[in-house]
C-alpha cells in the first residue's frame, strides 16, 4: 500500500525573469495531482541539479525565453548525469527555435514544448513518460 | 535494495538520503524496513520547528538561521524539511519554500527537502517525523522543520520538534488573539518577524502580556492519548511542573530578509537545548513523542487489519444501516472488531 505521487521540479535557469509560463505549468501539474517543487527565477544549472537530487523528483521542467537554452540546458543535463539522475524525465519550454529541437532531444531532453502548447498535452506527456 | 539505501543514508550520501525520504513518504513495507534499520542511529540531532501564519516569513527565517549556523556559529550541518499544503481537490501541491532558500544552494552541509502535507491537518505531513529521522540518522546536527502556514490549531510540530519557534508578524490582531489556546501555547521561542513594520512593539507587548498570565504550568505538549496516561512517568502534576515548567519563552524581533535578530534567535535555540538537557524536559519530550507515535501506529495498523479482513459488501451494508438509523456507528465498529 503506497502513496506514490509524481514529483516535478519546475525551474527557470538563466537571467530572464519571465516566469508567467512556468507558473501556469506548475499550476496545471498541481491540478493534475502532481507535487510541484517551484524554485523561482534565476537558477543556475548547479542549483537545479542540486534541487532535483535533494527533492528526488521524477521530472525536471525548465523554461527559458531569453535564447540562452543552448548554453544552459546541456550544462543541466551534464550535472544531472553526474549526480546519477539519468532516469529523471527532462522537459523544457519557452522560445526554442525548431532547428535546436533535435539537438536538445539528442541530449536526452524528452519533451520540448513551444508557445501555445495546451497544458493538457504537457500533463499527458509527463504522465506517459515518467518511469 | 533497502540495505544499500540504509548504508547510503548512514554514510551521508545525498542521493540515498533523498531516496530514503521518498520511501518513507510513500509508506508501505519498504518504509518500515528502512525506518527500523535507521532507528538505532537517530536521536542525536536537535530538531527545531518553525511555525506561523502564511506569509509571516518562515522560509526566509529558516534560510537566515541555516546561513547563520553554517557561517557564524560553530560549524554545524543543517537538514531542512519544508512542508506546504496539498490541494484537497486534486491531491497536487505547489511546494515553494525553496524560493526563499536560494542562499543555501551549493553548500553540502545543507540538505533541503520539500514535502506536501498529503491531507494531514496538523501542519505537517504524516511522514514528516520519519523524514526528520532520515536526516537525523544521516548525521545532520540540526534539523529544521518548517510547517505549512498555520493559524491557531496546527500544533503537531511541538510533538516533533525539541524547540518550537512560533513566528508572528505585526498587525495580525488584538490582544485577545494572544490569549487563545493553541499555537501560541506551544512556543518555546517567539519571533516577531518583519519587525521593521509598524506595530512590531505592540505585537511584542501582546505576547509578553500573554506570558505574564501564564501560571507556569506544564509546558510539554500532551497528546491527550490513552497511551500517554499509562506509560509516561511524571504525568502527575507536581513532577511535571518541576521538570519542565520553568522555561519562559523569549520574544525576539527579527527582519529575516536582512538577517537582523537572527544571531539572537540562534542563541535562544542553543539556550533552550541546554535547558531541556538540564531540566529533564528532553527525556520527557522524547517519551511523550514515542508514546504518541506508538499510539498512531496502533490506530493505523488496527484500521489496516480490520479493512484487510472485511469485504467491501459487508462494510457497505454496515454504512447503509448507520445511514438509515438501523444501527449506530459504535455498534457497527464493535461488529467489525469482532466483538
Amino acid at each position: 500500500m503506497t502513496d506514490k505521487k509524481i514529483r516535478v521540479l519546475v525551474a527557470k535557469p538563466g537571467l530572464d525573469g519571465h516566469d508567467r509560463g512556468a507558473k501556469v505549468i506548475a499550476r496545471a501539474l498541481r491540478d493534475a495531482g502532481m507535487e510541484v517543487i517551484y524554485t523561482g527565477i534565476r537558477q543556475t544549472p548547479e542549483m537545479i541539479a542540486e534541487a532535483a537530487l535533494q527533492e528526488d523528483v521524477d521530472v525536471v521542467g525548465m523554461s527559458i525565453l531569453s535564447g540562452a537554452h543552448m548554453a544552459l540546458f546541456p550544462r543541466v543535463m551534464d550535472l544531472l548525469r553526474e549526480n546519477g539522475l539519468d532516469d529523471v524525465l527532462v522537459v523544457v519550454g519557452g522560445i526554442i527555435p525548431d532547428e535546436d529541437v533535435p539537438i536538445l532531444r539528442e541530449m536526452g531532453i524528452k519533451g520540448v514544448f513551444g508557445p501555445g502548447t495546451p497544458t493538457d498535452a504537457i500533463v499527458d506527456f509527463v504522465r506517459e513518460n515518467v518511469q | 535494495m533497502s540495505d544499500v539505501l540504509v548504508d547510503g543514508v548512514l554514510a551521508g550520501q545525498r542521493r540515498a538520503i533523498a531516496r530514503a525520504i521518498t520511501v518513507v513518504e510513500n509508506d508501505g513495507p519498504e518504509a518500515w524496513t528502512v525506518l527500523a534499520a535507521l532507528h538505532p542511529h537517530t536521536g542525536r540531532a536537535h530538531i527545531v520547528g518553525v511555525t506561523g501564519p502564511p506569509g509571516s516569513g518562515k522560509s526566509s527565517l529558516v534560510n537566515a538561521l541555516a546561513l547563520h549556523f553554517r557561517r557564524d556559529a560553530s560549524p554545524r550541518t543543517v537538514g531542512i524539511i519544508a512542508v506546504d499544503p496539498t490541494s484537497p481537490f486534486s491531491g497536487g501541491a505547489i511546494l515553494g519554500d525553496r524560493i526563499r532558500m536560494r542562499d543555501l544552494a551549493g553548500d553540502i552541509g545543507i540538505f533541503i527537502r520539500s514535502m506536501a502535507s498529503r491531507g494531514n491537518l496538523g501542519g505537517l505531513a504524516r511522514a514528516t517525523a520519519d523524514a526528520v529521522r532520515v536526516l537525523d540518522a544521516a548525521g545532520f546536527d540540526l534539523v529544521i522543520v518548517e510547517t505549512v502556514g498555520a493559524g491557531q490549531a496546527e500544533v503537531d510540530i511541538a510533538r516533533t520538534a525539541h524547540t518550537t519557534i512560533v513566528v508572528e508578524v505585526p498587525g495580525l490582531g488584538d490582544d485577545v488573539q494572544a490569549i487563545k489556546a493553541g499555537i501560541l501555547e506551544v512556543a518555546d521561542v517567539f519571533v516577531v518577524n518583519k519587525a521593521d513594520l509598524e506595530g512590531a512593539d505592540h505585537a511584542v507587548m501582546a505576547l509578553r502580556m500573554m506570558l505574564d498570565l501564564n501560571s507556569g504550568g506544564p509546558h510539554t505538549v500532551m497528546h491527550h492519548g490513552r497511551l500517554a496516561e499509562l506509560v509516561i512517568p511524571g504525568t502527575g502534576e507536581e513532577e511535571n511542573k518541576k521538570t519542565a515548567g520553568a522555561w519562559r519563552p523569549p520574544i525576539l524581533k527579527t527582519v529575516a530578509t536582512r538577517r537582523e535578530g537572527v544571531a539572537e534567535l540562534a542563541e535562544a535555540i542553543v539556550t533552550h537545548r541546554s535547558y531541556l538537557e538540564q531540566s529533564g524536559g528532553l527525556a520527557l519530550r522524547e517519551c511523550e513523542r514515542a508514546a504518541a507515535e506508538l499510539e498512531t501506529i496502533i490506530q493505523q495498523e488496527s484500521l489496516r487489519s480490520v479493512l484487510a479482513r472485511t469485504d467491501r459488501a459487508r462494510l457497505a451494508a454496515l454504512v447503509d444501516q448507520i445511514v438509515r438509523r438501523k444501527m449506530d456507528p459504535y455498534t457497527a465498529g464493535q461488529r467489525l472488531l469482532g466483538r
